[in-house]
């Protein structure tokens, strides 16, 4: 057996990283404009005019160029489930796999097969099959969102399986709790319309560059009046789902919302940082030292968001590390990390002796290491954790993060209500300031997705499954510097097509759509 | 009544039938191969970049789905050869970004990189992800050099790897390329993707130039084509292949395994036999008649029937499809290797809707494709061309 390499599960969880973090850059403007430009081709049917088709055309031609790469990158993801987390793909595949496996009949093939006709099908097939084949198309990319929300919802809270220690993995035993799950829920139309808000964005931003430039003045207009309402709705939508996450956060991973806070010793009606700055001289979870250094907070709200009480306790990471308390969720004393961990041990040897018993074929032992496993298994993964500070997610990576989406996300909501007053009035052009910083505010769109991706996967470690397999379980037997070649033949091309996918985008919006 | 050997034997069957839609897809790989040889003009490249683009989303959707129904049907095949042969399948994946992006881009004002260069990616997916497919389907036959044990993940000391499937040779997957038998399949997959592209252009193309080197470009494919694959099929069925003892689940060696299949499961064989006879029947009669353009269908699901039976015969009838030289205890069976009964159900629930997903596909296509294809289409008001 090959020794144990700590650098192994830094680089693996890297690659992934990164690859997630270039996949994000493409889905949610594709999931976002995908919207839009079948709106614009709705409106283009219902009215017979002209620019409405021209705008959809333009929009589709930035769809798909940006959908491309997304599709790059996406198979990547898919398969790095196996190159790099092997563990994990036996460990969880029951479960984890079936969604990928939906998502490939039900959303890829859709996907696939409809934008085609989108693209190729103006001239071939009637007005309302091409419409419907547009819906289709973004129908197919929502779908296949969907399920891997749902595989990565389960990651966060683990449900509607149970673990068999004869084939030495989890299985499935309830699908509709795992495509249920209010996690999985909350997630879709949070990821969904976190794009919405991006492509919104995106429309505003690149057709207040035309009214600054002075050109397709009309089109311009009329983009952003269908990209502000439908901005300001999907902000809103946004804010509610956003709202269900923390609720579900506090509920399943009690240890990400108090990193989401920096909150490290808890308290009954506890309160939410609306701006704050953590204080880079604390080192440690135990140390006495404030986490804090400054802060605008407002009372009791993260009782209330976390447990819809403006009283109840919200535990922080040293009481999340020293148990000894009770939450409004659960009545029973929480128990520390200590024995969490004595407890994943003994599941784990439980399971080892299990199979010893197994080649014996000792029903009896076999049949009492199964009831130890079944006791102890909630905390299986933290046997796998050496010190109380690994089942602590990176404090400040996940607290700022967290605090800077939440005020992009209430600057948008201010953004597309500004610009549909000013839009009402006829004023955009007179308004030079506001289409700058609309312009400006596509790069705060992209931003606020991943830091709202680094708040779901930053804040779920050390856990692959949460509470069950940590990363370093998780990972692939491989050399290290063959993952570190990977990140980098990787990193380059990404970035290479990232650059070349930018440049062809600058210079279809610099032609326009009338050249289009 | 639905047992777990049938959901086993039903999911291996779709994931084989998704291996056999792909090697026929792979005919877009093989287009891409021949963008420089086929076409001598910058429209006739055009002409056959945009053919090609109406289908290549397919072939890389269908490489996903066969990833994502081999992930849910029998996780550990995922976990040890993706985990292990990390540099083949890395490889692969690599030459697939380059595909997923090079259609869209490279005709596209500001494109950062030369319009040629894009099709030189195109040319490296076409060759290398054919090849490298081609090899890794081989070691199913050949195997590979791995140990499974669920134990190691007890191992909690911090110290010793806890993962279960472990390559025993450092090279991790590019070890295959030491095994001639590899290099057939390889080979053979390779021109069986450019005999399909010729043939594909034969039915899509309406270009004198381009139709006259067809039939040239078909001979100069086909022979190769079948000479690697001759040679790749009769050497298996008369080598050994790695059994399953149906009460123990041994896995042992036995003489003349993958023809003792063939011949023991009677319909395989008879598949086999139609599948070769379509592909053979496709490309012959291309051959011989300039004017017939159907052949691509002919080859194409004869194509699917072959390569289905193929991957059938290397896991059906007490035969372990993911074989391990270094510990033959350690190969994967379509029952050792699978998802539990329950996540199997589920999933062939969800399958029976694959119906119609292919129904609208059919028509999809249908509706774009009444007429063959010209330069002059993407070149007129309101088309979309690459």
């Amino acid at each position: 057996m090959e020794l144990l390499d700590v650098s192994l599960v830094d680089w693996s969880r890297a690659q992934f990283a990164m690859t997630a973090m270039y996949h994000w850059l493409f889905v949610p403007l594709t999931l976002g404009l995908g919207v839009l430009q079948a709106i614009m081709e709705t409106i283009y049917v219902k009215t017979g005019k002209e620019e409405w088709k021209k705008a959809a055309k333009f929009w589709m031609t930035v769809f798909g160029i940006n959908f491309a790469i997304g599709v790059a990158t996406g198979i990547i993801l898919e398969f790095q489930f196996g190159t790099n987390w092997s563990n994990y793909s036996w460990f969880v595949g029951d479960i984890f796999g079936a969604p990928l496996a939906i998502e490939g009949v039900l959303a890829f093939f859709m996907e696939a097969t409809f934008i085609s006709i989108m693209y190729f099908g103006w001239n071939k097939v009637s007005k309302g099959w091409h419409l419907a084949a547009t819906w289709l198309t973004i129908a197919g990319a929502t779908i296949s969102a969907l399920w891997i929300l749902v595989a990565n919802a389960w990651m966060q809270l683990p449900l509607g399986m149970e673990f068999n220690p004869a084939t030495v993995r989890n299985e499935m035993i309830d699908f509709w709790s795992v495509l249920g799950s209010p996690v999985a829920i909350n997630k879709f139309f949070h990821a969904v319309t976190s794009g919405w808000v991006l492509a919104a964005l995106f429309v505003v931003g690149v057709s207040s560059w035309y009214l600054l430039k002075k050109r397709e003045i009309e089109f311009a207009k009329r983009s952003i009046k269908v990209a502000a309402i439908f901005g300001l709705i999907s902000t809103l939508l946004l804010v509610y789902t956003g709202d269900g996450s923390s609720y579900q956060v506090a509920q399943q991973q009690p240890m990400k919302l108090a990193a989401m806070e920096g909150l490290y010793k808890g308290q009954n009606g506890a309160p939410l940082i609306a701006i704050g700055f953590l204080n880079p001289a604390k080192q440690k979870y135990n140390d006495g030292v404030e986490p804090v250094v400054a802060a605008i907070k407002i009372p009791k709200m993260l009782s209330f968001l976390g447990y819809r009480d403006f009283n109840a306790f919200v535990p922080g990471i040293a009481d999340l590390i020293d148990g000894g308390y009770t939450t409004t969720k659960d009545t029973a004393v929480a128990i520390p990390f200590a024995e969490k961990k004595s407890r994943g041990i003994a599941a784990i040897n439980a399971l080892k002796q299990y199979k010893v018993a197994e080649k014996a074929k000792d029903s009896t032992a076999m049949a009492t290491q199964k009831a130890a496993l079944d006791k102890n298994f909630p905390y299986f993964g933290y046997g796998y954790l050496n010190q109380p500070e690994e089942a602590i997610p990176n404090v400040p990576m996940v607290f700022y993060s967290f605090h800077l989406m939440v005020l992009l996300g209430f600057f948008f909501i201010a953004l597309f209500i500004v610009l549909l007053i000013v839009s009402n009035k006829q004023k955009l052009e007179k308004n030079k300031w506001l289409l700058w910083i609309s312009l400006w505010s596509i790069p705060l769109g992209y931003l606020a997705g991943q830091l709202g991706w680094i708040v779901a996967e930053v804040g779920r470690q050390p856990w692959a499954i949460q509470d069950v397999l940590p990363v370093q379980a998780a990972i692939s037997s491989l050399q290290t510097s063959s993952v570190q070649i990977t990140f980098f033949l990787f990193l380059v091309l990404f970035t290479a097509l990232l650059i070349a996918e930018v440049g062809i985008m600058l210079k279809q919006i610099k032609k326009g759509p009338a050249h289009n | 009544m639905i047992t777990y050997s049938f959901l086993q034997h039903y999911w291996f069957f779709l994931v084989s039938l998704l291996g056999g839609i792909l090697a026929f897809l792979l005919f877009v790989q093989g287009g891409q191969t021949l963008l420089f040889s086929l076409a001598k003009k910058e429209d006739e490249r055009r002409l056959l970049v945009n053919v090609l683009g109406k289908k290549w989303e397919f072939t890389f959707t269908t490489l996903v789905t066969f990833g994502g129904a081999f992930f849910a049907s029998f996780p550990l095949f995922y976990s040890t050869s993706f985990g292990g042969a990390y540099w083949v399948w890395v490889l692969i994946l690599l030459c697939f970004i380059l595909q997923a992006v090079s259609y869209e881009f490279q005709n596209k004002p500001g494109h950062f990189f030369s319009t040629n260069t894009y099709r030189i990616f195109l040319f490296i997916n076409g060759l290398l992800a054919t090849f490298l497919i081609g090899a890794a389907i081989a070691t199913f036959f050949t195997g590979s050099e791995f140990s499974v044990n669920k134990q190691n993940i007890t191992e909690i000391g911090g110290q010793l790897s806890p993962v279960i499937s472990q390559w025993e040779n450092p090279l991790h997957g590019l070890e295959a390329l030491f095994n001639v038998r590899n290099w057939l399949l390889g080979f053979a997959v390779f021109f069986l993707a450019r005999t399909l592209a010729v043939l594909f252009f034969k039915n899509r193309l309406d270009n004198a130039a381009i139709e006259s080197r067809l039939h040239n470009a078909l001979l100069m494919n086909a022979l190769p084509f079948l000479v690697f694959f001759l040679a790749f099929v009769i050497w298996t069925l008369f080598a050994q292949g790695f059994a399953v003892e149906p009460v123990t689940k041994e896995v042992f060696m036995e003489p003349m395994k993958y023809l003792n299949n063939l011949i023991q499961v009677p319909v395989l064989l008879l598949l086999f036999l139609v599948g070769v006879v379509l592909v053979l029947f496709g490309i012959i009669k291309s051959f011989l008649k300039d004017k017939w353009r159907k052949g691509i269908w002919f080859a194409g699901i004869g194509t699917i029937i072959t390569v289905t039976t193929l991957l059938l015969v290397a896991g059906y009838n007490n035969t372990a499809y993911y074989p391990s030289t270094y510990d033959l205890q350690s190969s994967l069976t379509i029952f050792n290797s699978s998802s539990s009964f329950f996540t199997l159900k589920v999933m062939s629930i969800v399958s029976l809707l694959i119906p119609f997903v292919v129904v609208y596909i059919f028509f999809a296509w249908r509706s774009l494709e009444k007429t063959t294809t010209s330069i002059e289409e993407f070149k007129e008001k309101d088309s979309y061309g690459y």
